[in-house]
């Protein structure tokens, strides 16, 4: 008797914890969430309901009014054209030296002797940092100042994608190299007719972590580009959006946005089109990237 | 009698070795691009850090500039505001990596007690999100979100009949807010690491202990808090690298004049010191005592890893 009664006691127990857990991580999951809902509540909504804070969740007013206002803002567009040149650039580029990285580092030292010399020359400058003002000097004396090439370059290289892609190719059986080393397959073939093939989801991983990077970069922008017309897009949200802010007192900018109201609706809209680009990336990304972070960043 | 044995075998051998190099020729070739790279855009910035000790004109360069010893440090650790600028960089990032340990931990534990994967699943790819967005895009939404009069949150404090919290204009409230907005950005993310550990432990724990009678909570106590610990203690160690990583992204973008005092951290001081007033010396100083010192915490912490548990960085 008094053991059931206990039972009971405790799946009550187990079963209010249940419920209280559910909804607490929902809670959790809706403040992950409501933010971007809010702005694009806003970015939809006409300045007055914004203004007199009639706007939670749902646009007041409904109106596209700020989104025209966007259209008809050429620097806009100018930015997010720098923005997707930097990613056609970019993106292939970090790419092709990564995996042509990654291939003889995944290397046995036996079969690659030269690889333990390797691995510590890309390990050293994953631990030591130059700063940021030689890095701003060895651009600009190498002349990239207000090029393309100062945003895909020094951007193009990160030894975390190498080190995931680098893991999974070691996670390749061995036999598939050791059949093809047999018909004859040298290293490049072998990296791209038996490896390669069979890495769609690292390449995956990796592909769409350059393009988040590159799309996100917003300081390089600021420090290599002089002229604002070179500006990516987060770089020139950076200018329109954020550092507008960080000039006024917090008193100021209150009377600042009731003062020029629609400067509110409008940035919401900026912020939400910034984000455009990740947000269509990210169920890609999503299916992949656990394991990849598992895989790269704790291994036995 | 060993002479004509031996001399055939050097040839072969010799010959043998540059086979091996021929053959491994394509893989040095494969990995010039990128040695290339990281020559350039790490290694002369590494050694750019000269600059520290020199009065560097950049139309002279880092060989000609006159060279002034430890100047550069003795005048910026001189300056009034620098040791409160370092505090509050090592205040800011030892609070985040604290919650950037106890929060994903704790919602890794929440989550692995969803009986429901499809629940799992869909909490799990909404608090992932956020990692993914820039601290440009977040602080747009954070200073329309925290603004006192216009701002959700300060109208539900008015709702509520509080007074208005200046989260990114009051000297006082500043740090927190960055720790708890930083939290916020990345918890999900943290969770992807704890959430593997859990997986891995043996179910065949939680059997027996279910024939034993012991209680959920019994067992979150005794088999999954032990299990999650050598993960929660590599992450620990690791994360000593980033003690004076307090998030320049971050805080470079939520600041204001207004909050130096506690907000000001080595990073920004670093920015306005070098790419603002042109004080390339000074400022490359200040770069460089930081990553000397986050240099030899992470050196320790790797150390202390590879001695005490099976971790491996490469």
């Amino acid at each position: 008797m008094r053991e059931a009664a206990k039972m009971r006691k405790a799946t009550a127990g187990m079963r209010a914890f249940a419920v209280l857990n559910y909804l607490f991580l929902a809670g959790v999951a809706l403040t992950c969430l409501l933010p971007m809902v809010n702005q694009l509540a806003v970015s939809f909504s006409s300045s007055p309901a914004v203004s007199a804070g009639r706007v939670y969740l749902w646009p007041v007013d409904f109106t596209l009014e700020s989104y025209e206002y966007m259209a008809g803002k050429p620097e806009f567009f100018k930015a997010f054209s720098v923005s997707l040149r930097r990613l056609l650039l970019g993106v292939p580029l970090s790419m092709v030296v990564s995996v042509l990285a990654a291939y003889p580092l995944s290397r046995q030292v036996h079969e690659f002797k030269a690889r333990k010399y390797y691995i510590w020359y890309f390990i050293v400058p994953m631990m030591f940092y130059g700063g940021l003002i030689p890095s701003y000097m060895v651009v600009r004396n190498t002349g990239l100042i207000d090029s393309a090439l100062a945003l895909a370059l020094p951007c193009s290289i990160n030894v975390f994608n190498i080190i995931l892609l680098m893991n999974f190719f070691r996670s390749i059986p061995k036999e598939m190299e050791e059949a093809a080393a047999i018909d004859g397959a040298g290293h490049v073939s072998t990296l791209f007719q038996i490896m390669l093939p069979v890495s769609a989801p690292v390449l995956a991983t990796v592909t769409l972590f350059f393009i988040v990077n590159h799309w996100n970069a917003w300081f390089d922008g600021l420090i290599y580009m002089n002229s604002p017309a070179n500006y990516p897009l987060q770089t020139y949200l950076q200018t329109q959006v954020v550092s507008q802010d960080i000039l006024s007192t917090e008193s100021l900018r209150d009377i600042r946005q009731i003062a020029n109201i629609s400067d509110r609706t409008g940035k919401a809209a900026q912020i939400f089109l910034a984000a455009i680009p990740v947000l269509a990336v990210y169920p890609f990304l999503q299916k992949h990237f656990t394991s990849g972070i598992v895989m790269g960043s704790v291994k036995g | 009698m060993d002479m004509p044995q031996k001399m055939p075998v050097l040839p072969i051998a010799k010959k043998k070795r540059r086979d091996a190099w021929l053959r491994n020729l394509p893989l040095h070739a494969m990995l010039l691009p990128a040695v290339a790279l990281l020559f350039v855009y790490s290694y002369i910035p590494l050694f750019g850090n000269v600059m520290a000790f020199q009065r560097f004109r950049p139309n002279l360069g880092f060989f000609r500039s006159e060279w002034v010893g430890l100047a550069n440090f003795r005048y910026v650790f001189a300056l009034p505001g620098t040791m409160q600028v370092l505090w509050n960089t090592f205040f800011i990032a030892a609070m985040k990596i604290i919650a950037g340990i106890v929060v994903p931990v704790f919602v890794a534990l929440l989550l692995n007690e969803m009986r429901s994967a499809r629940c799992k699943r869909i909490v799990q790819t909404v608090i992932y999100f956020p990692y993914f967005l820039s601290w440009v895009v977040l602080s747009g939404i954070f200073i329309d979100l925290l603004s006192p009069s216009q701002g959700i949150i300060g109208r539900v404090f008015a709702a509520m009949g509080l007074e208005p919290v200046f989260f990114l204009g009051d000297a006082k409230i500043f740090p927190y807010t960055m720790v708890a907005t930083e939290s916020w950005k990345s918890f999900g993310y943290g969770t992807i690491v704890y959430l593997a550990a859990l997986t891995g432990i043996d179910p065949n724990l939680y059997e027996a202990s279910d024939i034993d009678g012991a209680s959920r909570w019994k067992q979150t106590l005794h088999i999954t808090m032990p299990g999650l610990r050598p993960i929660v203690l590599i992450m620990t160690v690791l994360a000593l690298g980033n003690v004076l990583n307090a998030g320049f992204d971050q805080i470079f973008n939520l600041y204001s004049p207004q909050v130096y005092s506690t907000g000001d951290i080595l990073d920004t001081l670093v920015y306005r010191l070098g790419l603002v007033d042109a004080q390339y010396g000074v400022a490359t100083a200040v770069g460089l005592f930081k990553s000397a010192i986050s240099f030899a915490m992470l050196a320790i912490s790797y150390i202390v890893a590879y001695k005490y548990t099976d971790y491996r960085v490469f």
